[in-house]
């Protein structure tokens, strides 16, 4: 089997200290590999969130070791300085809300993250046209997100996510804000990526209806992984 | 990609309106610096009028602009007679009011010596006076037509010629009369007023006395040294063109340029505020966006930038908007409005530094977005 492209051993996250401090995260152990859907599951407070601000690196944990595609990036310290970087190389999000820019085009919106990463302007348009044709919504590029429907905003997202081709894809609550009809093209699709792209691909998730979507799920209660497979 | 052109883009509407507000200050601000401007060349005018080198007035006196001064009339033989002085010219100022066609006239008379230092250089139209009496020269300001006749004092005038931009420090118009009529104008006493004084045993007040004589120097002789033989007469004081200036800006000018310096401060900080506030709004409804953009990989510089730019876009549209508008309104203006280039210039610079000064807000709010805030929880 390959490596795994995302790993956590041992860790752990709390906020605050002495008898205020709340552990959001205990001794966490996980793995992701090339091609595989998992998702994270859990009530809310359970620590998802969390663990997906840990794995995007937003938030530094505790203690512990994360592994992003082969490379250690935390071992009980940063080992990385540029984070930024980071997420903008190796890592896409995908957010409940969608999240485009409300300002930018849907062809903008996909082009801003390969700009960010320093691809010139015209090579930049033609990549984010590709991206929003591959995932059938090529023909709303030059609509503003107001104007596109839940599911077109959602596959705008995702193109964006996946404009710098990152081996990582963080998804959160991708499907909340769909019918299940769409939420089903939605896991279909991210299924697609994970396979042609060879992508590790976590889904925070309370959508009963995709629980059977996952190549695993991890399920998550006060911050300690209960149960995984 | 510039995110902060497309931003205004999509809020163009408010952008605008916030544009014009800014440009409504800032021509405020522009009419200030102009009001000021003119103010000065209005009061230098004046005293540049009789092209003189030296001005002799009555000693202890700073006149007869900053202080009154009353000279007898035969001092400007006495000038004209010292070493150096080419020519003298007696001259005198007084502010009347005159009704005129159903209207209060305010208008700044100036008497001189036709032919001598004082007589204006040139006319805008018209002919110079040349009858002894009952001829005036008006400045287009006043807004009189050759021909027309103007009751000053006792007596009428006739406007024979026009001259242009020849106002007193205050904006009103300047009419020149001869010295005899103005002196009639400013010393002569009413009727009853002068048959009291003869009643009481007075002699009548003689009129030949006036404010000032000026004189021009020989080419190469220098005024500072005249005016040293002037002041020897122990009734006489006698200042230089340049004092004379610096006497008026100093005393008559001072009080308006601080006042108009503090006001067009005050504008500016208003400015400021509202830049800041505006920015301070706009990258409120910016949040989740600005931490979308920082959890995708957009460094603090691109952050920065969209607020910067749109604040710089803001600082000169509003300056060139307001710049046109001064400069389109400046003639319906009641005082001149003397626009220099360098003053907008130095507005321009000035609101530049000011609107990334007042970025400050909007960008500090930024930087201190979590990334994590555009994740759910």
């Amino acid at each position: 089997m390959a490596a795994p492209l995302v790993e956590l051993r041992g860790i752990a996250k709390t906020y605050g200290r002495g008898e205020t401090a709340v552990h959001a995260l205990k001794d966490t152990d996980l793995q992701v590999y090339p091609g595989q859907v998992v998702g994270l599951l859990g009530p809310s407070g359970s620590g998802k969130t969390t663990l997906l601000n840990l794995i995007g690196c937003i938030v530094e944990p505790t203690r512990g070791r994360l592994n992003l595609d082969g490379e250690t990036v935390y071992d009980g310290r940063w080992l990385r300085s540029d984070l930024r970087r980071l997420r903008l190389e190796k890592i896409g999000f995908i957010f409940q809300f969608h999240n485009l820019l409300p300002f930018l085009t849907a062809e903008e919106n996909v082009a801003v993250a390969l700009d960010l990463a320093g691809v010139p302007g015209a090579e930049a348009r033609r990549r984010a046209r590709a991206l929003l044709d591959y995932l059938e919504v090529g023909h709303r590029g030059a609509t503003l997100p107001s104007r596109l429907s839940g599911g077109e905003a959602q596959r705008v997202a995702i193109a964006r996510a996946l404009a710098n081709r990152p081996r990582i894809i963080l998804a959160d609550e991708p499907t909340a804000a769909l019918d299940s009809g769409r939420a089903g093209m939605v896991m279909d699709l991210l299924r697609r990526l994970a396979i042609e792209q060879q992508a590790a691909i976590l889904v925070v998730t309370h959508d009963e209806t995709i629980f059977g979507r996952f190549d695993g799920t991890v399920t998550l209660r006060d911050g300690r992984v209960v149960s995984s497979g | 990609m510039n995110l902060a052109l497309r931003d205004v883009r999509h809020n163009l509407g408010r952008f605008l309106l916030t544009c014009l507000g800014l440009s409504l200050l800032l021509g405020v601000v522009l009419s200030m610096i102009g009001i000021y401007r003119g103010l000065v060349d209005e009061a230098l005018t004046l005293v540049r009028a009789p092209g003189a080198d030296l001005w002799v007035v009555e000693s202890g006196t700073r006149g007869p602009f900053a202080e009154s001064s009353r000279i007898p009339g035969d001092t400007r033989d006495a000038v004209a007679r010292l070493a150096g002085v080419a020519a003298a010219g007696a001259l005198t100022f007084q502010s009347v009011e005159a009704a005129h066609r159903g209207r209060t006239l305010r208008l700044y008379v100036v008497g001189y010596e036709p032919g001598r230092p004082g007589e204006p250089k040139r006319l805008a139209a018209g002919r110079p006076i040349t009858r002894s009496h009952y001829e005036m020269l008006a400045d287009r300001r006043a807004g009189l037509e050759i021909g027309e006749r103007v009751r000053l004092g006792r007596d009428s005038y006739e406007v024979v010629g026009l001259t242009e931009g020849i106002v007193a420090s205050g904006g009103d118009p300047v009419v020149h009369l001869t010295l005899k009529d103005s002196q009639r104008l400013q010393f002569e006493l009413d009727p009853p007023a002068a048959r009291r004084e003869l009643a009481r045993g007075a002699r009548p007040a003689g009129l030949d006395t006036v404010n000032a004589v000026v004189a021009r120097m020989l080419p190469g002789v220098p005024a500072v040294g005249v005016e040293a033989e002037a002041a020897r007469w122990k009734h006489l004081g006698a200042l230089t063109q340049e004092d004379q200036e610096g006497l008026l800006l100093k005393s008559v000018v001072e009080k308006a340029r601080r006042q108009i310096g503090l006001f067009t401060g005050i504008l500016l900080a208003v400015s400021a505020v509202v830049i800041a506030l505006i920015l301070y709004t706009l990258t409120m409804d910016k949040v989740k966006a600005i931490a979308t953009l920082k959890l995708i990989g957009a460094p603090d510089r691109t952050i920065v930038a969209l607020i910067v730019q749109q604040a710089l876009a803001m600082g000169i549209i509003g300056w060139s908007a307001g710049t046109l508008l001064i400069l389109l309104a400046k003639d319906h203006f009641p005082r001149r409005l003397l626009l220099l280039p360098e003053d907008a210039l130095m507005l321009g610079v000035a609101v530049l530094v000011l609107c990334v000064a007042a970025s400050g807000l909007g960008v500090r709010l930024a930087l201190k977005v979590d990334p994590a805030t555009a994740l759910g929880g």
